[in-house]
């Protein structure tokens, strides 16, 4: 298994938008700090850059990258490997390129101006968004043949995901305006890997009193050691139950 | 060596392999003929496992093959069409197979000389011409020394000299008393290749016969002539455009 994602790793650095989504990352974090004088409001600033840029960027590399290799994945297949490992190989290389992208991009700057802990939940939230958007592109590039058509699919799921599910959010909050709806909203903000990243992190900002009561009510489950804890396992689970699920998926599909 | 019982795939509405059964012993060279789209690909594809039949079985050794993978180390593919991670250079990409397949015992890079191959060790794979590539995956098919042999069409796409190596090659292996399966459309080229035929059409096994056999009855010494005598009889009915075949 080694073998195979070195490989991948190795593909992956040749090919050079990952390099450039450094670069952009780390141009977006020096600025945004540079821009503020105080280094938590570059941070809330830079949250809402990553929050839109990161999901897109892994999404969507990682959904070509899985097509452009479908050669190459056809070419392991054959080989005496297990189905399984070609796939997590894959799926690790993607996964750890993209993360390194992401802490050489974003957490080396945020560790010179912000090295707290809001700090490191913001890299680590960053960290886990690019594994869980890398985990929903394999879901796509499984179930779909057709490349436009998987691609078409990536972006609709990181539509859905960034701007979409608020939208469905607000509907819903103002429909059910009359019941006491911010216990369920914690339940719902679990269906958003994006929007749980956004209040764990508002949260260690300290401007949660901005969100009025259900602020409130999430700083009270949220701010929690539990509340922590669920995020974070919740994260988790967005990693892997869509692998758990691609990789199955791939073990019968033909190629 | 190869056991097909009953193999059947269906892709949506198409009837890729219906209910296909042969059996390919140690030494034979079996060439596997048919019209484009007569499940010949998709056939090779199951035994390789890249396929997953919807019924029938496929054993290997006799063991079945289904959700195995440790089987393939005794199988050499050239693929139809071979492509490679485009950024790697060919060097890279048999190194890369070398380490994948950590065998322990001598390579067998005759054909790596006889393309010579070394000299475009620092190419990369896409600038590669289709032909090349041809030479890297057949190369790769042989460099395991494998018990098996699966070519897709081998000769598609090289030169004339290349191909008459890659036969060279075939036969040597073919007498060292290995399996040779090969598809191709040039029937001439098969003359002095093969032991066995196994024709197919709409994804059904029309026929499976030695080569004396099918000289035998036809009375047709070239193969193609052969073949063709043995299709008009097999379907009378089909259409002159068909049967150009």
């Amino acid at each position: 298994m080694k073998k195979i994602i070195k490989y991948v790793i190795t593909d992956i650095l040749r090919n050079r938008i990952v390099l450039v989504y450094t670069l952009f990352l780390l141009a977006a974090s020096f600025s945004v700090f540079a821009l503020e004088d105080n280094s938590s409001k570059g941070l809330l600033s830079l949250l809402n850059i990553i929050l839109i840029v990161v999901p897109l960027v892994s999404i969507i590399f990682a959904t070509i990258y899985v097509y452009n290799s479908a050669e190459f994945i056809e070419l392991l297949v054959s080989q005496p490997l297990k189905r399984k490992t070609i796939w997590l190989s894959l799926f690790t290389g993607l996964a750890t390129s993209l993360s390194i992208a992401f802490f050489i991009g974003a957490g080396i700057p945020v560790l010179i101006y912000q090295a707290n802990i809001i700090g490191f939940t913001m890299i680590g939230v960053g960290i886990l968004l690019s594994i869980i958007f890398v985990a929903i592109a394999m879901l796509a590039t499984v179930k779909t043949r057709d490349k436009a058509k998987g691609i078409g699919a990536a972006i609709m799921l990181w539509l859905y995901f960034s701007l979409l599910f608020d939208g469905f959010v607000l509907f819903l909050l103002f429909q059910f305006a009359d019941y006491p709806m911010e216990k369920p909203m914690i339940a719902v903000s679990a269906c958003n890997p994006i929007d749980l990243s956004r209040i764990l992190i508002l949260l260690q900002l300290d401007v949660s009193a901005m969100m009025g009561y259900t602020g409130a009510v999430f700083k009270d489950f949220f701010g929690t050691y539990t509340g922590i804890v669920f995020s974070f396992v919740t994260l988790l689970l967005w990693i892997v139950l869509p692998v758990w699920y691609a990789a199955r998926k791939f073990n019968t599909k033909d190629l | 060596m190869i056991i097909a019982s009953n193999v059947t795939k269906q892709f949506g509405k198409l009837k890729a392999l219906d209910d296909v059964s042969t059996t390919c012993n140690k030494g034979e060279c079996i060439a596997l003929i048919g019209p484009n789209g007569s499940g010949k690909t998709t056939f090779i594809k199951c035994i390789l496992g890249m396929v997953v039949p919807d019924s029938g079985f496929i054993t290997f050794k006799d063991k079945n093959i289904l959700h195995h993978w440790k089987y393939r180390d005794g199988i050499g593919y050239m693929p139809q069409i071979g492509r490679y991670p485009d950024n790697m250079t060919i060097g890279q990409v048999l190194d890369m197979m070398k380490d994948i397949r950590n065998k322990k015992t001598a390579l067998d890079e005759d054909l790596i000389k006889a393309f010579s191959l070394h000299n475009l060790l620092n190419k990369r794979m896409r600038t590669l011409s289709g032909g090349t590539r041809q030479k890297v995956s057949a190369a790769l098919a042989f460099l395991f020394d494998p018990a098996v042999l699966i070519l897709d069409e081998p000769t598609a796409g090289l030169d004339p000299v290349a191909a008459e190596s890659l036969k060279e090659k075939i036969i040597a292996e073919k007498e060292k008393g290995k399996l040779v399966l090969i598809t191709s459309h040039v029937l001439s080229e098969l003359d002095d290749l093969v032991t066995r035929i196994i024709y197919m059409q709409e994804g059904k096994l029309l026929f499976n016969k030695t080569i004396e056999a099918l000289r035998h009855d036809t009375g047709e010494d070239k193969l193609s002539k052969a073949i063709a005598s043995v299709m008009t009889g097999l379907t009378p009915n089909l259409s002159s455009k068909e049967r150009k075949f």
